[in-house]
C-alpha cells in the first residue's frame, strides 16, 4: 500500500487527485461514471453572490488540443448553493471546495462568509483569474495591490482552508503568488484559463459571443508546467497544479515541478472517469518507482 | 437515466451518398434503455485535430440486433474520420444523453415529424416508437435535391413520408415550410429537427396556428452531460444547457 495523503496548508487530502472548477458541475453530474469519493477533492462551480447567467452563446469553441470558453460563471448564487446544492453533497467522503467570485471585494468576503458557516465545505478557492466576466475576476488577479487586497479582506472572515486561484495572464506569476501568501493565503493554485481568441474566416467573425475566451486543455500544459515550477520555489505555501492534465505521467510532471495537488478540467469532457484513472495511474508509477509516500515526489524534479 | 460510457462495436458502415453515411454499432451488454430524441457523445480516434467528442443524435435503436444506428453527414474531419470506420471497430460512446420527445395525450392525434438535412436523424426513431405506440405519423423530409432524401423506406415502415427538395428533383420543390400538407391538414402535434432557419419557420407555424410544437436543437458542446455550461439556449426560465434540459425543446419556452 502506498500513502497518496497529501497536505494543503491547513487541511490533509487523502489523495493528490483534484477535480477543477467549472468543468465538474457540482460532482452530481459524474455519480454514473465513477464514485466522486475516491478523489482527493473536488472544486465546485465558480460562485457568486448573487444568481448569474453568464454569457451568451456560443460560449465554446475548439481548437488545437483545447478548448476556449466564455461561460462567465454562470451560476444561482451563494444562497442557493448553501440551501439547495450543499445538502446533496454530505454524503461525499472527499474534500470539497468551492470557488468564490465577485465583482467587488465586498462580493467575495459576503461569498465567503456565508460558505464559512457550511460545516462539510473545509475550503474555499477564491477565483481571482476568471477571464470572461466584465467586472472584478481577473482584473483581481493582475496586479499585485488588488490581488493583496481582496485575499487580506477574505482572510478577515474566512477561517478555514483559503487556496487562491491564480491567473497566468500576468507577466510574472510568482509575483501575484507571494503577494497572497503574504496576505494569509493557505495555498495558490494555478493555472486558470490562458486568454485567447477564435475566429471563422469564412464569416470573418469571432467563435466565441465574448470575441476572447479561456484556453484550456493539453495545449496550456508547457506553459502551465513552467508557472506551477516558478511558483513553487517562490513561496512557501502548498501549490496546486493543473492545466491540461490527461493522463497519469502528466499529474506526476506537475507533482515533481513543485505541486502538493493536482486538478484535473477539460479531460473530464472527454472521459469523465479521468480523475481515477489517473489516480490509479499515480499509485501503479509509485509501485513501479518503489515510492511509498506521494510526499516524496513533490518537488522532485531533478534538474 | 443512467448514462453509461462504453465501446459498442462497428457491424455496418453504409455511404448513403457522398455526405452522408449510416453507422451501425452493437452493444456488448444489453443496450440501456434510450428515448427518442437522446444523443450520444463519440469519441473520435485518429482524428489528431478533434479534441472533443462529437455528439449524434440516436437515428434507430433495433432491440432484436442489440443495435443502434447514427446518421452522420461529413462535414469536417471528426466526421469524416468516422465515416471510415470499418466493421469491427470500436467506438467509444457516452450515452444516453439529453431529454426526450414528448408523446401526445390524445392516440388519435394528427402527427407531423419534420426534418431537414441530417436533422431527420431523431425522427426515425421517434417515428418508429409512436408508431409501435399505436399513433399515426406523418413524415415531413426536405433535402436539396432527390439524392439528400435518406432512409425513405424506414420513415415508410412507420407512417405517410411526404418531401420537398430545393430543386424540384423529388416531391414539391421548394424548402419544407412550403408544403402543401401543411395548407391541407390539420395537426395536432408537430415535432422538428434540422437547421436553425427551417426549425424557426416550423415554429412559426406552430405558432400562427397554435399546435403544440418540440424542436430539438444542435448546439456545439463540449461535454454533453451537464459540466460546463457551453451549450446554453436562452429561455424563458434563462440560460439553461440544451445537452441536460434539452435536445428537445418546447417552443413556448424558447427565446427565440
Ligand atoms: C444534440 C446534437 C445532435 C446531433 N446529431 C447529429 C446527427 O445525428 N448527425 C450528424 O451528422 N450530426 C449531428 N450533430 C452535429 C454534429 O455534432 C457536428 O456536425 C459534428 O460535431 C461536426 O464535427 P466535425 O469534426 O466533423 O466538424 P467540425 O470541424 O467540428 O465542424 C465543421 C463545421 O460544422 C460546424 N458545426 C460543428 N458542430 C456543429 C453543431 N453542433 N451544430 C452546427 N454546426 C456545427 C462548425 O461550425 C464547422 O463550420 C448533432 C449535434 C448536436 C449538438
Ligand atoms: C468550461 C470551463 C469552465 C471553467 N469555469 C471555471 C470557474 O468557474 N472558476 C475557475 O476558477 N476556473 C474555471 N475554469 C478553469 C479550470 O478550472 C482550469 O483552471 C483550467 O481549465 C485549466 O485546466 P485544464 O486544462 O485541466 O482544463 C473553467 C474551465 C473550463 C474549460
Ligand atoms: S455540453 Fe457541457 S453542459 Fe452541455
Amino acid at each position: 500500500m502506498v500513502d497518496l495523503k497529501v497536505n494543503l496548508g491547513t487541511l490533509q487530502l487523502k489523495n493528490p487527485v483534484m477535480t477543477a472548477s467549472g468543468t465538474f458541475g457540482y460532482g452530481t453530474e459524474y455519480y454514473d461514471f465513477f464514485d466522486v469519493s475516491r478523489i482527493g477533492g473536488i472544486v465546485v462551480k465558480g460562485t457568486t453572490l448573487r444568481d448569474r447567467q453568464g454569457n451568451k452563446y456560443p460560449r465554446m469553441a475548439e481548437t488545437p488540443s483545447g478548448m476556449l470558453n466564455a461561460v462567465g460563471l454562470q451560476n444561482k448564487g451563494v444562497n442557493y448553493f448553501a440551501e439547495k446544492i450543499y445538502p446533496t453533497l454530505l454524503d461525499l467522503d472527499t474534500s470539497i471546495f468551492v470557488n468564490v467570485s465577485g465583482s467587488t471585494v465586498e462580493e467575495y468576503v459576503e461569498t465567503a462568509e456565508i460558505i464559512n458557516e457550511l460545516d462539510h465545505i473545509p475550503g474555499i478557492e477564491l477565483n481571482i483569474s476568471c477571464p470572461n466576466v466584465k467586472e472584478g475576476g481577473m482584473t483581481f488577479g493582475t496586479s499585485c495591490p488588488s490581488a493583496a487586497q481582496v485575499v487580506k479582506e477574505v482572510r478577515r472572515v474566512y477561517k478555514k482552508e483559503l487556496m487562491v486561484k491564480l491567473s497566468p495572464n500576468v507577466t510574472s506569476i510568482s509575483d501575484i503568488a507571494l503577494a497572497v501568501e503574504a496576505e494569509g493565503a493557505d495555498s495558490v493554485s494555478l493555472i486558470n484559463t490562458l486568454l485567447g481568441m477564435a475566429i471563422d474566416s469564412e464569416t470573418r467573425k469571432p467563435l466565441l459571443s465574448t470575441v476572447t475566451g479561456g484556453l484550456s486543455g493539453p495545449a496550456v500544459k508547457p506553459v502551465a508546467l513552467r508557472m506551477v515550477w516558478q511558483v513553487a520555489q517562490a513561496v512557501k505555501i502548498p501549490v496546486v497544479g493543473m492545466g491540461g492534465i490527461m493522463t497519469a505521467a502528466d499529474a506526476i510532471e506537475f507533482l515533481l515541478a513543485g505541486a502538493a495537488a493536482i486538478q484535473i478540467g477539460t479531460a473530464n469532457f472527454i472521459d469523465p472517469t479521468a480523475p481515477v484513472k489517473v489516480l490509479e495511474g499515480i499509485e501503479a508509477y509509485m509501485l513501479r518507482h518503489k515510492i511509498n509516500r506521494v510526499t516524496d515526489l513533490i518537488g522532485a524534479l531533478e534538474i | 437515466m443512467k448514462k453509461f460510457m462504453s465501446d459498442l462495436i462497428v457491424t455496418e458502415n453504409t455511404p448513403l451518398n457522398d455526405q452522408y453515411f449510416l453507422l451501425k454499432l452493437k452493444a456488448e451488454n444489453e443496450l440501456p434503455v434510450i428515448m427518442p430524441g437522446q444523443f450520444a457523445e463519440v469519441k473520435v480516434e485518429d482524428s489528431p485535430s478533434t479534441f472533443l467528442r462529437r455528439p449524434i443524435s440516436i437515428n434507430y435503436v433495433d432491440r432484436n440486433r442489440n443495435e443502434i444506428w447514427l446518421l452522420i453527414q461529413i462535414v469536417g474531419p471528426g466526421t469524416l474520420q468516422l465515416s471510415k470506420l470499418r466493421p469491427g471497430k470500436l467506438l467509444n460512446l457516452i450515452y444516453p444523453l439529453g431529454n426526450s420527445f414528448t408523446y401526445p395525450v390524445r392516440k388519435d392525434a394528427n402527427l407531423l415529424l419534420v426534418g431537414g438535412g441530417v436533422g431527420i436523424a431523431p425522427m426515425l426513431f421517434w417515428g418508429a416508437q409512436l408508431a409501435a405506440e399505436g399513433f399515426h405519423c406523418n413524415f415531413l423530409i426536405g433535402g436539396r435535391s432527390q439524392s439528400n432524401l435518406l432512409l425513405l423506406d424506414e420513415f415508410k415502415k412507420y407512417g405517410e413520408v411526404y418531401c420537398t427538395t430545393e430543386d424540384g428533383s423529388s416531391g414539391e420543390k421548394g424548402f419544407v415550410i412550403h408544403h402543401s400538407l401543411l395548407q391541407n391538414q390539420k395537426f395536432d402535434a408537430i415535432y422538428t429537427c434540422g437547421p436553425t432557419p427551417m426549425m424557426k419557420a416550423v415554429a412559426g407555424y406552430a405558432a400562427d396556428n397554435a399546435v403544440f410544437c418540440e424542436v430539438s436543437l444542435e448546439n456545439t458542446m463540449a461535454c454533453g452531460f451537464g459540466a460546463c455550461l457551453c451549450c446554453v439556449t436562452d429561455t424563458t426560465d434563462g440560460h439553461v444547457c440544451v445537452c441536460t434540459e434539452g435536445p428537445v425543446f418546447n417552443i413556448t419556452k424558447l427565446k427565440w
